[in-house]
């Protein structure tokens, strides 16, 4: 799984994390760094920094694959993103809020 | 197979420009994009309409067989089924929504029309995460109780999930890499399970708590006594205390649902007493209440 572009690197804390090299996935989705490097100063993203290189955690790849899709195919802006984000998350409490508020109503439902 | 209107799905009319369908198409794709639609299956099937529309619209042969044979369909014939010219210059313009992109996304008229999704010549060079998968799975309340395993069949593969204990209904639980396969060499999609747990008819769930009704007998309330329950976990002896009443609610600490992936942690069991009144009384037994009443006054 995510052999493609995943670098498994022992870090020196002897934590053994599944990181993405960011030159590798901008290459693959032909993208420029420095949008990355907006993104991880904007915090939607976090940027682990190696030496001289740039990763992310394999967590963080379904969100930065959604980002990627929202600024290059839907062509919303870094400021449109972390509203979008903001929302989403938003969005995602409450669901799953309704979700607890219903199974709580069951409760009070028939058995029929 | 019906013809589908592509103009009218994205809103245009026949003469719009390739300036207009992008504008049209670019606006409901912000519109009915899965990532702003998380579990929106409505939105989802807009947007493969409408990616569907922009795949043919924006391509000026695929738009010139559209327009001239559009409704007649059936008399393609002279056309080659799914050839590809012209993909590589609609990719030039570097758009591709590729969201929920896969296999079958594509109409039977468009397959008929253009022979299948046109993606395989765009996607050469770049790699894309597989489709992320949704399943269903129905559960008893009891089968929540345990953490167990089930096999899976999707899309013709089988699956072993472990289900852990506590889940809740309408929960979703993410398998990596069990969704779509990723389209050169990228990674597989993940697959998406949504618990739905029915209501058990004499025991309800709160969380991690349980609440059920234990109808009790006129006499046990009034005097005391021990009886005996059905839990969702065996029975339970239970001492009643004298002078009970109707709707009385007792709590049995760490009796209730497994917490959800914290083994060896429960909520509790709430259980409503519902005094029974007695019916068809003997002669004898009225006597008796009736006593009892007067000895009241």
């Amino acid at each position: 799984m995510l052999n493609y572009l995943n670098q498994k690197l022992k870090l020196k804390t002897m934590r053994t994390d599944r990181l993405i090299a960011i030159d590798e996935f901008c290459y693959n989705h032909n993208i420029e760094i420095s949008f990355i490097n907006s993104l991880d100063q904007s915090g939607l993203i976090e940027v682990t920094v190696i030496g001289k290189a740039l990763f992310i955690t394999e967590e963080q790849l379904h969100q930065l694959e959604k980002i990627v899709r929202f600024h290059y195919e839907l062509d919303i802006n870094l400021e449109g993103i972390e509203t979008i984000n903001h929302l989403l998350q938003r969005m995602a409490f409450l669901q799953n809020e309704n979700l607890t508020l219903r199974n709580r109503l069951r409760i009070y439902e028939s058995d029929e | 197979m019906d013809f589908v209107d592509y103009y009218k799905l994205l809103g245009i009319d026949k003469s719009a420009t390739p300036k207009e369908i992008r504008s049209a198409y670019r606006k409901l794709a912000r519109k009915y994009h899965p990532d702003l639609n998380p579990n929106d299956k409505d939105a989802n099937k807009n947007f493969q309409q409408i990616n569907e529309a922009n795949e043919v619209l924006s391509d000026p042969e695929k738009r010139k067989k559209y327009d001239q044979y559009g409704k007649d369909w059936k008399h393609t014939e002279q056309y080659e089924p799914g050839s590809n010219t012209g993909e590589q210059q609609s990719y030039s313009e570097g758009k591709r929504y590729s969201g929920m992109k896969s296999e079958g996304d594509f109409s039977d008229f468009f397959e008929a029309m253009f022979g299948g999704g046109a993606d395989a010549g765009r996607r050469r060079h770049v790699k894309y995460r597989g489709e992320d998968y949704n399943a269903e799975l129905h559960l008893e309340l009891e089968d929540a109780l345990k953490t167990h395993k089930q096999t899976l069949t999707v899309n013709s593969k089988k699956i072993r999930i472990n289900i852990p204990a506590g889940i809740e209904n309408g929960q979703v639980i993410k398998i990596q890499g069990h969704g779509g396969a990723g389209i050169n060499g990228g990674p597989n999609g993940d697959l998406y399970i949504k618990f739905t747990i029915a209501n058990h008819s004499d025991i309800k769930r709160s969380g991690n708590d349980l609440y059920m009704k234990v109808n009790l007998e006129l006499y046990t309330a009034v005097l005391g006594g021990e009886i005996t329950i059905d839990t969702l976990t065996g029975k339970v002896k239970l001492k009643v205390k004298p002078e009970t009443q109707n709707g009385t609610k007792i709590k049995l600490t760490g009796k209730g649902f497994p917490v959800y992936k914290n083994e060896g942690q429960f909520g509790d069991l709430y259980i409503t007493y519902e005094v029974k009144i007695p019916t068809n009384l003997t002669e004898k037994q009225k006597t008796l209440f009736a006593e009892l009443s007067e000895s009241e006054a």
